[in-house]
């Protein structure tokens, strides 16, 4: 008895070292490989293969790739990278093996369209993932919006983005901004206004918190870029008109007939540079603005 | 008749627990915990819809395992530990052997399910918070991973009662996968011509069509299931277990086990 309490205790203590010891050194082989396990491969790139070797359990299958394409995402963003090889093959083959599967379609465009960093700058892949999508699910209005969105926001495609929401707006229990949309792309009207909309719009019909937020911080970037822009022209005509750059804010507020300070929508007021350049005082504020930052400057890793 | 039937079912269902059959739950347990808690960290939106697909296809799953693993021995175990002899010195007709051994392992898997069942609903309540109409039709699909089961048990009887358990598991398998693959063989004999028409529709309508017990990604998306299609189903699932099962004993009532 007491040789086998021995025995036991010694077989236990080496299980633990060995348990610990193994998971170190493998800790080790993660640092030497870096990035080892995210490797760009894709073992299996047929969707048609994948679903068949499912066995029927394409749901669960369809779970796993969609989890597998968000990681991926996730990992590539968190490094801004530049490129997003395997992303669009992801979301095709998790789309394959679950049609019906919207969120796969709704955040995959968003993962898609955007320039790199924000996303894989690939709005061709996008918009055919959304067009099966809907050849799918034909009956949900979200993904008519969100391809018109892909039309309008990346490839300025008013003729198909206006088409795509006319389209929309048919589908039963369709939210009336859709015809609303559809006009005001056929008209091209303004930037901002349009945009505004669309972010607005995408803010108020969406339940989830992620897409709440990436809705609010582009509807602060469209802010900052109109300001921006309205200011910038005032430089612009304060030059024309005395043939030199304002020399302060005030001066230009005052020359403009700007009652008040502009700020930006965190309160911080603008500044403006002595190359008569407006800029934001905190440009991480506001990742997605494309006037008011510094020359040159990088936004940093946002989540979406 | 009924007696003897029952004493051999419940006597193959002790059996399945004694040989720690049940212990699976505890693999199932941990897995759709696990799967509840840490799907919400890694992926967006998909809880909900991996604990279903996740729990239902481990439901099956498992239980397509045990239905052939423990299914494959059912006979052939019998013999080899000369049981069986002393089975059928009583007044026990072969077929009634045959027919309790179905029932014992049918009666075994409804046992597992039924737990199963209740840690799917659990962890489904653990990441919802509540309960919904849609999430009733749950049970559909449970319904047909069971009539799958039937089918399972009487095909890896009708293997076991006279081929070795290695080779029962593995005709069982390929059936299983070959199952899945049923409407595939329907579409290849819809394209082929002549005999191999004939061969491939043949073949279609033997092997049996699981990919029909499958709405296990229909009940995810919350869609409902025709009330038809149970219907077809049941009467498919009886009739091909009650074909496979008098396979089992037609072979069994000629085997010479002197």
């Amino acid at each position: 008895m007491k040789y086998r309490r021995k025995i036991t205790m010694v077989a236990g203590v080496c299980l633990l070292l060995s348990l610990t010891a193994s998971s170190l050194v493998l800790h080790h082989i993660d640092h030497l490989r870096p990035q080892a396990t995210l490797d760009e491969v894709l073992f299996i790139s047929s969707p048609t293969v994948i679903k068949r070797a499912s066995l029927g359990y394409d749901g669960l299958m369809a779970c796993i790739y969609w989890t597998r394409a968000v990681q991926y995402f996730g990992s590539r963003h968190h490094y801004s990278a530049s490129s997003y090889n395997l992303l669009a093959p992801l979301l095709e083959i998790t789309t394959h093996l679950d049609p019906h599967l919207l969120v796969a379609y709704e955040f995959g465009t968003s993962f898609l369209a955007p320039k790199p960093p924000f996303g894989a700058g690939q709005p061709e892949r996008a918009i055919a993932l959304m067009q099966y999508g809907i050849l799918n699910n034909p009956d949900n209005w979200r993904l008519y919006y969100d391809l018109g969105f892909v039309y309008y926001m990346e490839l300025k495609d008013y003729k198909n983005a206006a088409e795509t929401f006319e389209r929309g707006s048919h589908v039963p229990n369709a939210h009336p901004f859709l015809k609303i949309l559809a006009a005001q792309m056929a008209q091209h009207a303004g930037e901002y206004q349009t945009a505004r909309m669309l972010w607005s719009a995408t803010y108020q019909s969406t339940q989830d918190e992620q897409i709440k937020r990436n809705a609010l911080r582009h509807l602060r970037a469209l802010r900052v870029d109109e300001d921006v822009q309205r200011l910038q022209e005032g430089v612009t005509r304060f030059g024309e008109r005395t043939g030199r750059l304002p020399s302060s804010m005030s001066e230009l507020l005052a020359a403009e007939g700007i009652a008040g300070t502009p700020a930006d929508p965190d309160g911080h007021p603008y500044k403006m540079t002595p190359e008569g350049r407006i800029e934001v005082r905190v440009p991480d504020d506001f990742p997605f603005a494309t006037k008011g930052l510094p020359p040159g400057y990088k936004p940093k890793y946002q989540d979406l | 008749m009924k007696a003897r039937i029952a004493h051999i079912a419940s006597n193959t269902f002790r059996e399945a627990v004694r040989d720690r059959v049940l212990y699976n739950l505890i693999a199932f347990a941990l897995l759709l915990s696990g799967a509840a808690v840490l799907v919400g960290q890694i992926s967006i939106e998909i809880e909900k819809l991996v604990v279903i697909n996740l729990g239902l296809t481990a439901v099956s799953l498992f239980g397509v395992v045990i239905a052939i693993f423990i299914g494959i021995g059912l006979v052939s175990k019998e013999i080899e530990k000369r049981t069986l002899y002393t089975v059928l010195s009583r007044p026990v007709r072969r077929w009634e052997f045959i027919v309790g051994k179905f029932f014992g392992l049918a009666g075994t898997l409804v046992v597992n399910t039924f737990f199963m069942a209740i840690g799917v609903f659990a962890a489904l309540f653990y990441v919802s918070r509540t309960f919904v109409r849609a999430d009733a039709m749950i049970f559909v699909a449970l319904y047909f991973i069971v009539l799958e089961f039937l089918i399972i048990c009487s095909l890896s009887l009708l293997f076991s009662s006279f081929s070795s358990p290695l080779l029962s598991a593995v005709f069982a398998f390929s059936l299983f996968v070959i199952g899945s693959f049923a409407e595939d063989l329907r579409n290849f004999a819809g394209m082929a011509h002549g005999v191999s028409r004939w061969f491939a529709t043949g073949a279609a309508y033997l092997v049996p069509n699981f990919s029909a017990f499958n709405v296990i990604t229909s009940i995810a998306h919350e869609q409902p299931v025709a009330g038809q299609l149970i219907l077809q189903n049941t009467l498919y699932a009886l009739f091909y277990a009650i074909m496979a099962l008098s396979g089992a004993v037609l072979i069994f009532e000629h085997r010479d086990l002197k």
